[in-house]
């Protein structure tokens, strides 16, 4: 089989894409290595009943692309892509592979990682995390619970494990004070989202109202001997010690870019939300002739963006393909490029008050989690001559874990920045290659078909 | 800059590398010209192999100059890894190529034969395993039942490629050298003095080396040095970490101190890409899983691809120019085994401003090109 | 840490401890509903990690299943009966033949 379009990822972004490219009637192929559909944001929704319009508008997606004639692989893990959009992936162990007319990744994001001393202790892990162990299992945080960090995302967990009966100790701000100020610059654009803006008001006054301190910090440390015992921060002028068995950190989400990278497609970097994007025009076309981007990991602009972003692929991979002209193309355009800026319109203002802040790092803090490489050991490797990510990796082990990179590329870049005096966005980042995830050498084996003779 | 520097090395990978280490530790003021992060890189890809087995089948030379790094090697070893902060993992326990089938078999044990005598006499020969020596010498190796055994080079060994490269560097540092990384040489002229100019600086030298793997024909025109090199691609792909099941290196599989099993290795004709492709990943791990089925469970968590300079006939280029006394030209694809070489003998003729007796066929002379120049 | 009314009614041994799971689970989200928030320790610092991100980016979580080392346990679906352990260091010594 050969699909127009293989769509990598089924939350919104690809979801839409789906949908509005069958309706253009192109054969699409969609992986994503979950069990079900609905991605990071609509995770699960269909275990839950609908409690609002957008749970409702999610289980509508999700039945428009069932109903869609898509074709559809779950637990299919991509691993690597090819020339003229040949797809390899997993399922239970084995190697699949498709060539498609265009390759949509609409891959989503990672956490921004927030390494504090301690970080890697057993009891610390993302907001994000824990709100994928209450979407999918239920799991409400109790007793010594703190969260820490900011952003969106932050107060939303916060909200839902609250009212999912949860329990909370305490909200530690690690924001900008002075974002608050500068953001308000940005309200006059926010305000055409004002639903965005109406919520995370909404959420603010829930917390405030549920009793759990909000504190303003710094400094905060993750202390115990062998897993999380208690946490230490700096807030009004006092250093404070509480007991916890559980921290969450957040701070913001960027866009994965294993994948493109992998691809080398080319990437810009984005000041606002300090992360490294593909560059793609508003049709999603990256540099790479079939590649296209959709969703939060073309850019982060949230979960009503990225299905229209996804639309607009699959109207422009179906005008490529030759199914649509492109005068019916730029008709059903007009008016989603209105209603994704009218969803961007609040993105200056999250950008401004939740600013990613550079990291000040310890050098006892450690880097990269999968080969315990501390900031020390990086900020050696620079007095060794390395101007790079590429370099630090070769002195240090520095992302050559399993993750290869995906928690340390951002920090070790920052590190390295500040440690040579020069901004970020020029450290070369990671050369990636693929596989982009790891499978077994007899899975890789059994792709080889005994011909040719170039190996040693 | 108004400094001259004695010795200016443009490339900073194994081969450039260890001529700088050599000559800052031989007292010369030395700078060492590396490229930017994400330059084509060699010394990356390497697989970490310290070896003499089948090299220098059409050229003893280059046979005898592979035995002497290798003698080198233990006490350059043992400076690397005071350089690096720790033991750089050198292991000279002996070096293996699997032979899979009768006919490898056969065909190893006539190639075996002839090399008996290219060896120059001054190290133990080249032996040849059947299955049953092979088993004996490794007997906790889940040996897969296609293979008939192996040609053993007792001398061989390997070492951790990255830690050495962070040995030249810091050893090189401590010496006195001077690093330059991000630098992309336009030209080096030639007057009283090597002025090399660097883009944003022109840096002098009394003499320069050009180590730049494949970028080296450019500059070494510039020169007066014909050497012709091209860009054959090797792909590698390492584990995670697994318990010990192959404690001597093989020429396309070894296990490292830390436990991961790195696999190559490819040899691709005709790209500038050091991109991965899963045909030939799917090669190699099968050809992996043949010599040892245990693992097929193992997970891959990385791949790579480097370019490896390679001249016509695959041997090192080695070149002092007759037109610009001073400047010289050193690449080879082979910088590991022959890195402690690179550190001691050859950084020791550049300082002479002369290279030795050793290096005169292995000049690039001998790819007929242009004007045929000599050692002096 | 975490809790859950109902905690569910499959079960699976983890290092000698029977763990409780409801359907739909991975191995990592029933480990934490049962308080076990460490499933391995380091190769190169033999710390003690467990889960972090949960949605198989950060290979934190990695366990040892069914006699299957560096398993995601993320990723994976708790079923009846499984046999997780912790993960020392490397992976451990019984590494059978194909």
């Amino acid at each position: 089989m050969k699909p127009d379009l293989l769509i990598v990822g089924a939350g919104p972004a690809g979801l839409a894409a789906a949908i509005e490219a069958r309706a253009r009637g192109l054969t699409i192929l969609l992986l994503d290595e979950n069990e079900a559909a609905g991605g990071r944001v609509w995770q699960a929704q269909q275990r839950r009943p609908a409690k609002d319009a957008d749970d409702a508008f999610a289980l509508a997606t999700i039945d428009a692309f069932r109903a869609s004639g898509a074709e559809v692989r779950f637990g299919a893990t991509v691993w690597a892509i090819e020339a003229e959009a040949t797809v390899y992936w997993s399922e239970a162990g084995q190697a699949h592979t498709a060539s498609a007319g265009r390759v949509l990744l609409a891959t989503g994001t990672t956490e921004r990682p927030l390494p504090i001393p301690g970080w890697t202790l057993p009891g610390v892990m993302t907001v994000g995390a824990a709100q994928i162990a209450l979407k999918t299992a239920g799991l409400v945080p109790t007793g010594a619970t703190w969260i820490a960090g900011q952003g969106p995302l932050l107060l939303l967990y916060a909200v839902q494990a609250l009212r999912a009966g949860g329990r909370i100790a305490g909200i530690l701000d690690l924001s900008d004070p002075a974002a608050r100020w500068t953001a308000l610059r940005e309200l006059p654009g926010a305000l055409r989202t004002p639903s965005v803006l109406a919520k995370g008001l909404c959420w603010r006054r829930e917390i405030a109202r549920s009793g759990v301190p909000w504190l303003r910090a710094d400094s905060l440390h993750a202390i115990g001997d062998g897993a999380l015992k208690e946490i230490a921060f700096r807030t009004g002028g006092r250093d404070r010690h509480e007991p916890a068995d559980l921290l969450l950190l957040h701070d913001g989400i960027v866009p994965s870019v294993q994948i493109t990278r992998a691809l080398g497609c080319e990437h810009a970097w984005d000041a606002a939300q300090r992360c490294w994007r593909p560059i793609a025009d508003e049709w999603g076309a990256t540099s790479l002739p079939h590649v296209l981007v959709a969703g939060d990991g073309a850019g982060v602009g949230g979960w009503q963006a990225a299905g229209i972003s996804g639309r607009l692929a699959a109207l422009g991979a179906a005008a490529a393909l030759g199914r649509i002209d492109v005068a019916t193309r730029d008709a059903a355009a007009r008016p989603l490029r209105a209603a994704r800026a009218r969803a961007l319109a609040v993105r200056p203002l999250l950008d401004t008050l939740y600013a990613p802040r550079p990291p000040a790092l310890d050098d006892a803090t450690i880097v990269c989690r999968c080969e315990e490489v501390s900031a020390a050991r990086i900020r050696e490797a620079v007095r060794l001559g390395c101007i790079g990510l590429n370099q630090l990796k070769a002195f240090t082990r520095c992302g050559m874990g399993p993750c290869q990179g995906r928690m340390c590329g951002t920090t070790a870049a920052e590190v390295v920045a500040q440690a040579l005096g020069v901004p970020i966005a020029r450290i070369e980042p990671y050369r990636l290659r693929f596989p982009t995830k790891p499978l077994t050498l007899g899975e890789l084996a059994a792709l080889d078909d005994g011909g040719g003779d170039w190996t040693e | 800059m108004s400094e001259t520097f004695d010795v200016a090395v443009v490339g900073g990978g194994m081969v450039g590398g260890a001529i700088a280490y050599g000559c800052a530790r031989s007292g010369a003021r030395t700078v060492l010209l590396d490229g930017a992060d994400a330059s084509l890189r060699a010394a990356r890809g390497n697989f970490g192999l310290v070896w003499s087995q089948g090299k220098g089948k059409d050229m003893p030379a280059y046979a005898v100059w592979t035995r002497t790094s290798l003698e080198l090697w233990p006490a350059f070893a043992e400076a690397m890894g005071s350089a690096a902060g720790q033991e750089i993992g050198y292991r000279r326990v002996g070096g293996l190529a699997f032979c899979v089938g009768e006919q490898e078999l056969a065909e190893r044990r006539d190639e075996v034969q002839r090399l008996h005598n290219l060896d120059g006499g001054r190290g133990p020969p080249v032996r040849l395993l059947e299955r049953r020596e092979l088993e004996a010498l490794l007997p906790g190796t889940p040996l897969g039942p296609q293979v008939t055994g192996a040609s053993l080079a007792p001398d061989d060994g390997h070492v951790n490629p990255l830690l050495l490269l962070r040995g030249l560097h810091a050893g090189f540092l401590r010496a006195g050298g001077v690093h330059r990384p991000g630098v992309e040489v336009a030209r080096i002229d030639a007057a009283d003095s090597f002025a090399i100019d660097c883009g944003a600086s022109v840096v002098r030298a009394r003499k320069v080396v050009v180590a730049a793997g494949v970028g080296t024909p450019r500059l070494a025109a510039m020169l007066g040095i014909e050497v012709p090199v091209r860009p054959v691609r090797g792909q590698n792909m390492v584990t995670e970490r697994l318990p010990p099941m192959l404690p001597l290196p093989a020429s396309a599989l070894r296990q490292t101190a830390e436990g991961v099993v790195q696999i190559g290795v490819t040899n691709e004709e005709g790209t500038w890409d050091p991109a991965t492709t899963v045909v030939a990943l799917a090669r190699m791990a099968a050809r992996a899983v043949t010599l040892l089925p245990p693992l097929a469970r193992a997970r891959i968590v990385r791949a790579w691809g480097a370019l490896r300079p390679m001249t016509p006939d695959g041997y090192p280029a080695y070149a002092q120019s007759a037109t610009h006394p001073g400047a010289f030209v050193a690449v080879c694809h082979s910088g590991v085994t022959l890195s402690a070489a690179h550190a001691g003998v050859l950084a020791k003729c550049v300082l002479a401003g002369r290279l030795s007796d050793e290096f005169s066929d292995m000049h690039p002379a001998r790819f007929g090109r242009g004007d045929r120049v000599h050692a002096a | 840490m975490f809790t859950r009314p109902d905690s569910g009614s499959i079960f699976f041994h983890f290092d000698g401890k029977e763990i409780r799971a409801r359907e739909g689970d991975s191995i990592a989200a029933a480990l934490l509903a049962a308080g076990e928030r460490v499933t391995r320790t380091t190769p190169v610092g033999r710390a003690p990690r467990g889960p972090f991100c949960m949605m198989g980016a950060c290979f934190d979580c990695l366990a040892e299943v069914d006699g299957v080392a560096g398993v995601q346990t993320c990723l994976v679906p708790a079923r009846a009966g499984m046999r997780v352990a912790r993960q020392q260091g490397a992976p451990p010594d019984e590494f059978e033949a194909a």
